[in-house]
């Protein structure tokens, strides 16, 4: 188990190396002048472009201008932002924990509506649960979030005034405002992961449940939601996990339409202005940062493997 | 718990009384204590609709009691949350469409920049509502020949950090704005020769030529001084920290999310002045900006999308304010600008006027725009004093515009490709262009491209006809000049018309407004013979706002100006 953790350990700085010269090329096929844009209604100025190119950069060779972003990189300094002249460590600062709160946040939301119900539904295999259960999962999925989003808001706050429409208070500032600008957009988010959780953890309890041991366990006269719980869904948790982390590490990516509709400055929206302003930096930035926390994810997911299941520890 | 609250829980207990019984149905604390309206159940706390259709359903009170648990814990974490609470009185929330890029006037760009600089930076001078240019932190000026600016500057005015302003405080400011690498401000005042302090409160601009238009530029961020000690201490990191001399200074801001500014008590003009802070929120979505406007979390919408105007005026809470904007929006026509502009459509100005009059105009801004941004062909709002009233917009013509392709001698249809930027009201109209023009003989291929892709092939002349907007200025030659004078680097069409250059050359460079007319209205006479742009509408400043907010003032910048508004009961 150490070796496989110290290799998948190995694995991160050459996956962040590879991530960040794939970021760095695939902008570069964009369409579009950074510096046009910068130059906002002076983009006709040739004089004001060609400044700017060479104060960026940019009028120096490819190779070249990647290893003077990496180096300051190394150095713990991800640059600045090219449109709001901020440094991108501060924004992702600004943003990280908004994204943290938010994903977690719908990350448990999911948990909570996406796992109960994918069991209800395995144990209660064909009958008006499971029914009901996999049409809560289909309209999940095929729910866009933005129109659930824009309905919850019509609903919720302009209709009933119950929760803000929009914006963010950040848990230090205001606990209970940042529950209030958060629980519609993280139950959005939510609503969509908790049906492809629910999915796969009744696929996975069905399986579970006609194993031999699941059978044995009730031979004994165990009762049955102790072998539902204890036996089965243990079994069946390995890849409802695998799914977990995918989706958090998605979420932690930015969620781009809900944090839109709703306001939220997460790293979604950053990641968006920034392709479009092409702010290279701020893109390059959050991807790298992104990228290891997926990583980390990951090899959290694997860690959990072996704390759900003992066999796996000496693997 | 006060009164905001208390009604936002009756509001919430009728709705749940009504719409859902179930939800009413718990023991939750939240809802015993945030609900008095709803009548408990004697025994079980439930109320009586439910415990009766809980029981006829024969559910055992445990299940009973885990079937409404879900809802009642829901209920309980949006009732312990709540609403935040409502926002002070002496705060005002004002709703921007995008997100603004450097809080550096020197380097800003966007136009919501401009907006919050407004409640932060006061300028040299001002504009008013009929678009006169009036003193702020000048006292007046005087033009001592036709190259000399003289302006005298108010007494007593501080900066937010206490500096004090005066004329060493403004030349500091214009040598910034001309010399500091990557300045915005440059080209605009690049016209400064020198500057020369004549006393602390009068300086004396020399300009290298005579300009007609030069003041204008002093009334946006080329006017606003700039604390010296704090610019000159932060360099390029004065957008963090950004210090200026109006009415209130920077607090903090989260990109794509707030600014936040607080009211400055050292402000010349402090009587005016009845928030004690401003809070700009960006919201993008024009959807989510209404129903933050209609729930009261914010004050004020800078932008109203014309299709939600209706909404706006029929809630009694809220008022619609509707004003002429300073820009335009058109199509620049490819002419000269590489291969793309070798097609009958670049080489042939007939094609172009037959064009032109195969458009619509009322009927394109009544289908995409409700009617409420107006027809025009020319640069400037009809509230501008530059414009020309002679140049109206004509009928459509379609037997015209035929007669006028047959006279060119091209080949039917005429092909053309169309670029426009992804967003809707622009790919609507392009549509409707497209649907219009075809009826004279035109075959329209709409180009669909993100903006900084299009801005990029319009500049690299990789396209036929471009449909674009500018956000005006101003005087005339702020919307004129860069696009249509041949050496100019916006002129992506590469118009070039020897008398064109020579009239805008000439009218620059007056400061009479008759005698620069007279000159633009020539000017106009040989666009509209070659229309390197065929100009659309002219835009409307659509502003949404509380009914109880009062003394806002509609200038035709759209600029938010914070002096006066004040919040009624």
């Amino acid at each position: 188990m150490r070796g496989h953790l110290g290799s998948r350990i190995a694995q991160i700085i050459p996956t962040l190396l590879l991530v960040s010269v794939l970021v760095f090329c695939l902008q570069q096929l964009m369409p579009g002048d950074p510096a046009m844009v910068m130059a906002g209604e002076q983009a006709g100025d040739t004089q004001v472009v060609a400044q700017i190119r060479a104060e960026l950069w940019l009028d120096r060779p490819l190779p070249v201008q990647y290893l003077h972003w990496m180096g300051n990189v190394l150095h713990g300094n991800l640059g600045y932002s090219w449109r709001i002249r901020e440094p991108v460590a501060q924004l992702i600062a600004q943003k990280l924990p908004v994204t943290l709160q938010l994903s977690v946040m719908a990350f448990l939301i999911a948990v909570a509506i996406g796992v109960p119900t994918g069991i209800i539904a395995a144990v209660k295999r064909n009958t008006v649960w499971d029914y009901l259960a996999n049409a809560i999962g289909l309209a999940g999925l095929s729910t866009p979030t933005f129109w659930l989003g824009i309905m919850l808001i019509l609903l919720v706050s302009v209709q009933l005034g119950w929760l803000p429409p929009s914006g963010y208070v950040s848990l230090a500032e205001n606990w209970r405002q940042s529950l209030a600008t958060t629980i519609m957009p993280a139950f959005v988010l939510g609503n969509a992961i908790a049906a492809i959780l629910m999915r796969h953890t009744r696929s996975a309890m069905l399986t579970a449940l006609d194993q031999d041991y699941v059978r044995t366990a009730r031979a004994k006269g165990l009762r049955e939601w102790g072998v539902v719980i204890r036996h089965a869904l243990r079994n069946a948790l390995i890849p409802v996990v695998t799914l977990g982390a995918l989706e958090l590490g998605t979420l932690l990516s930015g969620a781009v339409l809900t944090e839109q509709v709703f306001s939220i400055p997460g790293f979604g929206k950053m990641i968006v202005d920034a392709v479009f302003d092409r702010d290279y930096p701020v893109v390059q930035g959050v991807v790298l940062v992104t990228a290891f926390l997926i990583v980390m994810l990951n090899l959290i997911a694997d860690l959990l493997y072996v704390v759900i299941n003992p066999r796996l520890r000496g693997a | 718990m006060n009164m905001r609250r208390t009604v936002g829980a009756c509001r919430a207990a009728t709705a749940l009384s009504t719409l859902t019984s179930i939800f009413a149905s718990t023991r939750s604390f939240a809802l015993t204590h945030s609900f008095p309206l709803i009548r408990r159940f004697p025994r079980t706390g439930m109320s009586a609709p439910t415990a009766i259709s809980a029981r006829a359903r024969g559910l055992a009170p445990s299940r009973r009691f885990a079937v409404v648990a879900g809802f009642a814990l829901m209920s309980s974490v949006v009732l312990a949350i709540g609403i935040p609470e409502a926002a002070s009185a002496q705060t005002l929330r004002i709703a921007l469409r995008q997100d603004l890029d450097t809080m550096d006037p020197t380097m800003s760009t966007t136009y919501v920049g401009r907006i919050v600089f407004a409640g932060m930076c006061d300028k040299l001078f001002d504009i008013d509502t009929k678009l006169s240019i009036v003193p702020q932190l000048a006292t007046g000026y005087e033009w001592t020949d036709p190259k000399t600016l003289v302006i005298h500057l108010r007494e007593g005015v501080l900066f937010q950090d206490g500096e004090k302003l005066d004329a060493d405080a403004v030349k500091v400011t214009l040598e910034r704005y001309l010399t500091m690498p990557g300045s915005f401000r440059r080209s605009e005042i690049a016209l400064i020769d020198h500057i020369d302090i004549i006393d602390p409160l009068t300086l004396r601009i020399g300009l290298k030529a005579p300009s007609g238009a030069f003041l204008a530029q002093l009334t946006d961020r080329s006017g606003m001084p700039l604390a010296p000690q704090a610019a000159a201490k932060e360099g390029k990191d004065f957008t963090l920290h950004p210090v200026c001399a109006g009415p209130f200074k920077f607090v903090d801001r989260v990109a794509q999310d707030h600014v936040t500014l607080e009211r400055f008590p050292g402000y010349w003009d402090n009587k005016d002045i009845h928030f004690d802070r401003v809070v700009y929120q960006i919201l993008v979505d024009n959807s989510v900006r209404l129903a933050n406007l209609k729930t009261g979390s914010v004050d004020l919408a800078e932008y109203i999308a014309p299709t939600d105007a209706a909404a706006v005026k029929a809630d009694p809470k809220l008022r619609l304010v509707i004003s002429d904007a300073l820009g335009y929006f058109g199509i620049t026509n490819n002419l000269d600008n590489g291969p793309q502009a070798k097609t009958p459509y670049g080489q042939n100005a007939l094609v172009r006027q037959a064009f032109s009059l195969a458009i619509d105009r009322q009927a394109l801004v009544n289908v995409v725009y409700n009617g409420m941004f107006a027809p025009t062909m020319q640069a400037v709002p009809n509230s501008s004093p530059f414009f020309d009233p002679a140049l109206t917009v004509p009928a459509r013509d379609v037997a015209k515009a035929k007669a006028l392709l047959t006279q060119a001698g091209v080949t039917l249809p005429v092909k053309l490709d169309l670029l426009a930027f992804n967003n809707p009201d622009v790919m609507q109209a392009a549509e409707v262009i497209q649907s219009m023009t075809a009826e004279a003989g035109f075959d329209v291929q709409i180009k669909s491209m993100e903006f900084a892709s299009s801005l990029a092939a319009s500049q690299t002349g990789d396209y036929q006809a471009y449909m674009i907007g500018w956000s005006g200025r101003l005087d005339i030659d702020g919307n004129t000049y860069a696009f249509l004078h041949s050496k100019q680097g916006n002129n992506v069409s590469h118009y070039a018309n020897p008398t064109v250059d020579q009239l805008l050359d000439e009218a620059r460079g007056l400061t009479d407004i008759a005698k620069r007319n007279a000159l633009y209205a020539q000017m106009w006479t040989q666009e509209q013979q070659d229309l390197p742009i065929t100009y659309l509408w002219t835009p409307n400043n659509i502003v949404g706002m509380s009914a109880k907010l009062t003394g806002f003032r509609p200038v035709p910048d759209g600029m938010i100006r914070v002096q006066g508004l004040a919040m009624g009961k």
